[in-house]
């Protein structure tokens, strides 16, 4: 029931949402035709050059789709972040199916049939029209329906680099830990691949009868609709008086660049285009130092290790000036930070915490012995994450770490999957879900001031910019976040409208 | 021998050596003349080059030396489409496109000759008629739905569709039952008679050789071992004919069987 409300009363964004999802499919896949099946003759007739393009294609089929989109985002013309981008990985998922179907479906030709079509004097071409792809054409279909399949699983992931799609819910619901929003973008993704399957089944079985599947002129028509969808699709996204703002994809993350996002447009006439939602802290930094990207919000202590691999510096000023100093140098400006530090906390369950006693990591050392422990792979990755924190406190835990998806761990939590986690301070969750953040007596967490950061470049072109967003300046702080955070996990209000609420209490930001 | 003056040979095979790819030996120095009209039906046992003389007649393949003239003309001279669409090949397994209808099948020659959709099928339905096949019940049939009889009807008639000087047939009866082929053999003589081909026929079959020919090839070794008219290859002495002839089982009596 509650989906049915979310789906109503996000009608515009969710047609939207399939929308594009659809069309980032089909022309994907329409692309992917329209180069798999002429590479696929060429590999059939030459395979001296088709064999390596095969094996090329099988690679490719290989890398996990996240990884794909990640190594795209650097590469200019067809990376990036956006529907281009995505388009581009997509299609290179397609081409592997139809490649080979094309090929297998030339193959199976029985050789008099071709040997009838050259007796009887038919160019190579003719042979080709006439008697090869007309009988490799059950297969084509085959491997079309396949890639179209394949292509709406693979363009949920799309949604981590700005693409859009029926994947943003699925993000936004595991990062808010919200099952409704989850289904609300899976259930008409996994609907929509099953309308596909079925659809190009159905061409499949014509096409085996032997019969034409449409006239001419319906394949010119819906040729060169493709062709002009891909077209815009691929046409740049980025010109003049537009800044895009961007945020990884949690919660806060959302907020922050919500916020950026209106103040701009409150206060200035420049075009904003959000991209919010994008991956990890990774996939902002390229996206940023691609263009593609002009302004998102970052965190002191991550940038200072994750993306400029320093050490840790547990001074909050000392970490400002460093990460300021690197920012320039690479054509970024850090400007004044909002004023929360959402550091890592460990967090227990609330019960678990009064009963036995535990208001520090160091006690929690003592017990360690008895927990289980999860947290997210970042956590287990980065410098100031799980082994410093061990080697700190001395932690011994009953079991290796389970390495889980961040949004995941709190759930995992509070339903007693694993005994502690490792959250940001500032999240929703905390308090909803009855949980309890230890202190870091050791002071083992450096800081993690939430700052935005700009494309000096950007900045340059639109100075008024700089003021507007300072003006945030120590307006956020750890209280103001964690409730904003709450409401949109907890009370599951829409981040619009948090930030309409947020900039309704202090006139002075929009005057 | 009974030949006419070399004028009127359609084809002639003059010293032609082929080998194959792999390297085996298949036509040593043969020459040979065909002349107009004519059925000459090439027996030979299985991998003893029948088929390659037909893919040489055809310009599928060139000869290592020697050289294959049609109409005067070497083979390597011939534009390959041009002189492909002057012959009618029925192939050993027919090769009907099977996502063709027969009409489509037969119209193909005509379709790549460009005519138009009212003279290709008004000439769809003569050949369906002269193989014997109606045309209003076969026209809209696809492959599949006919017998092995009535599929090679269908490959004779898309032989026969651009009504070509030459007719090359290889092993065209092969697949058939006796009786349906003493019948194919029976039209052949029909359609022959009304459209008077230069025939070339390969065939493992002394017997069908006897029914279609009126001169017969005996091959042996990628050469000739007898060029000569039915009657006088039934009486050979000659052991590499003799081979043929004893294999059937009633040499003389036949035609039909």
């Amino acid at each position: 029931m509650r989906l049915i409300e979310f789906w109503l009363n996000n009608r515009i964004q969710f047609l939207d949402a399939i929308l594009r999802h659809l069309i980032l499919v089909v022309t994907a896949v329409g692309l992917a035709a329209a180069v798999g099946i002429p590479l696929g003759v060429l590999a059939h007739r030459r395979p001296r050059i088709g064999n390596p393009i095969i094996w090329f294609a099988n690679v490719v089929q290989t890398i996990p789709s996240l990884a794909m989109f990640g190594f795209l985002i650097p590469v200019p013309l067809i990376g990036g972040i956006g529907a281009r981008a995505a388009l581009i990985v997509l299609f290179l998922y397609a081409l592997l199916p139809v490649l080979r179907t094309t090929v297998s479906g030339l193959e199976s030709v029985p050789p008099p049939v071709r040997e009838a079509g050259i007796a009887m004097g038919m160019t190579d071409r003719q042979l080709l029209g006439m008697v090869e792809l007309p009988l490799a054409r059950p297969s084509i279909i085959a491997g079309l329906r396949v890639a179209t399949v394949v292509g709406v699983g693979a363009a949920t992931i799309a949604a981590a680099i700005g693409a859009g799609g029926l994947g943003e819910y699925i993000f936004r619901g595991v990062a808010s830990v919200d099952g409704t929003v989850i289904l609300a973008g899976a259930i008409p993704a996994a609907l929509m691949a099953l309308a596909a399957d079925f659809s190009l089944g159905w061409f499949e079985r014509r096409a085996a009868s032997r019969r034409p599947l449409f006239g001419r002129r319906a394949a010119i028509l819906a040729g060169s609709a493709l062709a002009l969808i891909a077209v815009f699709s691929l046409i740049p996204e980025r010109s003049g008086g537009r800044i895009v703002v961007g945020s990884k994809n949690f919660t806060e993350q959302v907020i922050l660049g919500e916020l950026l996002a209106t103040l701009i447009e409150r206060r200035t006439d420049l075009e904003v285009v959000r991209k919010l939602n994008l991956g990890d802290t990774l996939v902002c930094e390229t996206a940023m130092r691609a263009g593609d990207l002009d302004l998102y919000v970052e965190y002191t202590g991550t940038a200072l290790m994750a993306i400029f691999k320093k050490p840790v510096i547990l001074d909050s000023a000392e970490v400002n000036r460093r990460v300021a100093a690197d920012y320039a140098a690479t054509g970024r400006t850090m400007l004044e930070p909002l004023g929360f530090n959402n550091t890592y906390v460990i967090l227990m369950r609330g019960a678990d915490a009064r009963s036995r006693g535990i208001a520090t990591i160091s006690q929690l050392a003592a017990i360690s012995r008895d927990l289980r422990p999860g947290f997210g792979s970042a956590f287990l990755d980065r410098e100031d994450g799980y082994s410093g924190l061990v080697t700190a406190y001395g932690l011994r835990f009953a079991e290796a770490p389970r390495a889980m998806d961040l949004s995941l761990t709190y759930r995992a939590l509070a339903d007693g999957q694993v005994d502690c986690i490792a959250g940001d301070a500032t999240n929703g969750l905390i308090s909803k879900l009855d949980l309890v953040a230890l202190e870091d007596d050791r002071h083992y967490f450096p800081p993690y001031m939430a700052v935005p950061v700009i494309r000096t470049e950007v900045l340059t072109r639109y100075p008024e910019l700089g003021p507007i967003i300072s003006s945030l300046g120590g307006m956020i702080g750890d209280d103001v976040m964690r409730r904003m955070n709450y409401q949109a996990d907890v009370e599951r209000i829409e981040p619009r409208e948090i930030v309409g609420r947020f900039l309704e209490r202090r006139p002075e930001l929009t005057p | 021998m009974s030949l006419e003056n070399s004028a009127a040979n359609v084809i002639s095979f003059d010293a032609v050596s082929y080998r194959y790819p792999g390297g085996e030996q298949v036509l040593d120095s043969l020459s040979l003349e065909i002349g107009l009209g004519e059925t000459l039906a090439l027996v030979g046992r299985s991998g003893v080059g029948k088929t390659t003389i037909l893919r040489l007649i055809n310009r599928l393949i060139l000869p290592d030396s020697g050289s294959v003239l049609i109409e005067g003309r070497s083979t390597a001279e011939w534009d390959p489409i041009r002189l492909r669409r002057r012959i009618g090949y029925v192939l050993q397994e027919v090769g009907l496109f099977p996502h063709m209808t027969v009409g489509e099948n037969v119209g193909v020659v005509p379709r790549l000759e460009a005519w138009d959709a009212a003279r290709i099928r008004s000439r769809v339905d003569e050949v369906l008629e002269l193989v014997g096949l109606e045309p209003a019940g076969y026209r809209d049939r696809y492959p599949h739905e006919l017998s092995g009889g009535q599929r090679q009807r269908v490959g004779v008639a898309r032989a026969l569709a651009l009504d070509p000087p030459i007719l090359l047939m290889d092993e065209p009866f092969g697949a058939l039952d006796p009786l349906t082929r003493a019948e194919m053999h029976r039209e052949f003589h029909r359609i022959q008679s009304r459209v008077r081909k230069t025939i070339v026929c390969v065939t493992h079959d002394m017997g069908e050789a006897f029914a279609l020919g009126t001169r017969l090839g005996v091959l042996s070794a990628g050469r000739l071992a007898a060029l000569a008219a039915p009657a006088e290859i039934a009486a050979s002495k000659d052991p590499e004919v003799r081979i043929f002839i004893d294999a059937l089982p009633n040499p003389f009596g036949r035609g039909d069987q």
